[in-house]
């Protein structure tokens, strides 16, 4: 009788394993198409229209010469060229950097405090102050926006540098909360408790605990407010002068004003590329970043 | 003395977790406060710690007194029941983190660890991280990581609780050894009366914010002050008794319908008085009728319930009056020919001086 009943079992278990497999691809199926029809497709063209000659009037000149169209036609380097061949173009990536890592940096030290105090609030009171955090998202971004203009104006700081960087950490400060508040309500007291029975005063306690065991949370939050400042246009557009452009607003303007599909294309794409190397580093960096002992 | 506690009191609202409690513990002492959950006994462990400050009444370490002093600044140090091991450290840095607290170097730092971790047989999982190791392991780097830069006192909150009982019995062992060598108080909590009695060198058993007895494992278990003391350790037989007659040498205790026995003296009981008699499950012996040993105290019964617990078997026998006894019997040897069943008629006995009278 035993025998014959774990052989069923190690065949109902190796059905069991295919059966849970493949329901996990099932599961996996429905979001994988659309990131694959809506966000790998339309890069994939893009990284292609990089490569093309812009259409006389916007979108992409055709890659076979026809009798209608001017002489330009295939595949080029053209857009790259023109990229690499100005410092201007450098110049505004570098600039894009540092205004995000300034809102990032920004945003940081105004929401650690603001985490720590919500995740140290009793249960009740927390709910309430994480609907706080996002009730600006109840109302529309560009309406935010124009508010700081009228905020801002009588203060003689519209249309400056520093419009744009309160601008950008107010937007962004939630997604920089949430992802924080979310690691700190997480951690265990007694880990302060062990900590603070150890010999370590407040300072320390943070510097050696709490701060630690929240890098997650700081590179979620990080990456959540990096990313977008990097690409963002309007805030620039509608409260920065007009040597406040970034490499959003150079962009979004080969789209849609200078109609050049292609250096648009590669300029996004060198944008990519310089999220890509960054993420990267940054990951090596916390990877070693553990020094001990041991 | 090393740490005095003066009629501590710790009120939280209307409760009072912790009333008037008043204890002096010695250096090198191995000290349990052992009672039921919600006793005060965490509660005292955390005013010690400086986690709670006293209502009323001083914490005293070494004649200094330690309100107003924080836990940081306490030579206290304390075992987790969670362990609350820092999981983003190695083990090495778990145990390096009270010294690295006091501002050691590096160089003074590196041969502690070493040492701490050779003590709790961990030398080999010095790189390992927390989630890697098992639970006794676990409990065995919190003990390195609160003794490695020598507190005056270790508070231990229930350390074995989380530990499956094997590993139990090895820790307690262990612990025994390690209090021994490195020489430093411990103060250990918890509601497990076996691990309080073969752990402690005194104990304090503790009910609803008091102390009811303070003493040596032994004079808890024989000698109990008061029935919570008598029945929250070990299984107890209590029996209504009055006082028939006192010599220096016994009491006779009237057990009402079931007659007199004898009972061994106790200091200040005069005749008349109302009490219990408290009786060990191992105290009473079991025989079967007609073949019982002569012995003082002996009634007839009749056996309820047995429980073959392997190295003894646990009986419940019911008296001539319908007043039920545990009784113990080891079944080693040719005892175990002597298994009883249930409805068997067997003699129930105890010695003179087995028993204990309380007031």
């Amino acid at each position: 009788m035993k025998p014959t009943r774990s052989v069923g079992h190690g065949q109902r278990g190796k059905a069991a394993g295919m059966r849970s497999r493949l329901s996990r691809w099932l599961v996996a199926a429905p979001p994988s198409l659309f990131l694959a029809l809506f966000f790998l497709a339309p890069s994939l063209i893009m990284a292609g229209a990089s490569f093309r000659f812009p259409g006389e009037l916007g979108g992409l000149a055709p890659l076979t010469a026809s009798a209608a169209h001017g002489s330009d036609h295939g595949l080029t380097l053209e857009a790259y060229a023109f990229v690499f061949g100005d410092w201007v173009y450098l110049w505004i990536c570098l600039k894009s950097f540092a205004i995000a890592a300034v809102t990032t940096l920004a945003c940081l030290a105004l929401a650690y405090p603001l985490a720590m105090l919500i995740a140290a609030s009793p249960r009740k009171r927390r709910d309430l102050l994480v609907l706080l955090v996002i009730l600006p998202f109840a109302s529309n971004f560009l309406v935010r926006v124009y508010a700081w203009m009228i905020v801002l104006g009588p203060m003689d700081l519209l249309y400056t540098q520093t419009a744009v960087l309160i601008a950008m950490v107010y937007v962004h400060l939630p997604f920089m909360i949430l992802p924080l508040y979310i690691n700190l309500e997480k951690h265990d007291p007694a880990l302060l408790d062990a900590a603070q029975d150890l010999g370590a005063n407040a300072w320390r306690r943070f510097w050696h605990v709490t701060f630690p065991l929240s890098l997650p949370g700081v590179f979620a939050g990080s990456a959540l407010v990096f990313i977008p400042v990097l690409g963002m246009f309007a805030v620039p557009e509608l409260l920065g002068g007009t040597r406040d452009i970034l490499i959003g607003n150079l962009i979004k303007e080969q789209f849609l004003d200078n109609r050049d599909w292609p250096l648009g294309a590669a300029l996004s794409l060198v944008l990519t590329a310089m999220v890509l190397a960054l993420a990267w580093g940054t990951l090596r960096l916390a990877r070693a970043r553990t020094r001990g002992l041991a | 003395m090393l740490l005095e506690l003066r009629n501590v009191t710790r009120r939280f609202g209307a409760l009072a977790a912790v009333q008037a409690v008043s204890l002096d513990i010695e250096a090198g002492e191995f000290f349990t406060l052992l009672g039921p959950s919600g006793c005060g006994k965490t509660t005292l462990l955390r005013m010690i710690a400086g986690f709670d400050a006293p209502d009323q009444g001083d914490i005293l370490l070494e004649g200094a007194n330690l309100a107003g002093t924080p836990p940081e600044r306490r030579p206290v140090h304390t075992v987790f029941q969670s362990y609350a091991l820092f999981p983003h450290m190695s083990v090495a840095d778990n145990v390096g983190f009270p010294l690295l607290m006091s501002r050691r170097t590096r160089e003074e730092i590196v041969p502690l660890v070493r040492e701490a971790l050779a003590k709790v047989h961990l030398a080999d999982k010095a790189a390992d991280y927390p989630h890697e190791l098992s639970g006794g392991q676990k409990q065995r780097v919190a003990l390195a990581r609160a003794l490695v830069n020598r507190p005056r006192l270790l508070l231990l909150d229930e350390p074995l609780g989380a530990l499956d009982a094997k590993l139990r019995e090895e820790m307690r062992s262990e612990l025994i050894r390690l209090q021994r060598d490195v020489g430093i108080t411990f103060v250990f909590v918890t509601h497990a009366q076996t691990e309080a009695l073969a752990l402690s060198h005194r104990i304090a058993v503790m009910n609803a914010g008091r102390v009811e007895q303070v003493d040596t494992p032994e004079r808890i278990y024989e000698q109990p002050v008061n029935r919570f003391v008598a029945e929250f350790i070990g299984t107890c037989n209590l029996i209504d008794a009055t006082v028939a007659a006192a010599t220096a040498a016994h009491l006779g205790l009237d057990l009402g319908t079931l007659g007199e026995v004898v009972a061994p003296a106790a200091p200040g009981i005069a005749v008349g008085e109302r009490g219990t008699l408290a009786l060990r499950p191992e105290q009473i012996r079991l025989s079967a009728r007609g073949h019982a040993e002569r012995l003082r105290n002996q009634f007839e019964a009749t056996v309820r319930e047995s429980l073959y617990l392997g190295d003894v078997t646990h009986y419940s026998v019911a008296l001539a009056n319908g007043r039920t006894l545990q009784a113990l019997a080891a079944n080693s040897g040719s005892a175990r020919a002597q298994l009883f069943s249930t409805g068997d008629a067997v003699t129930v006995a105890w010695r003179h001086d087995a028993g204990h009278f309380l007031r």
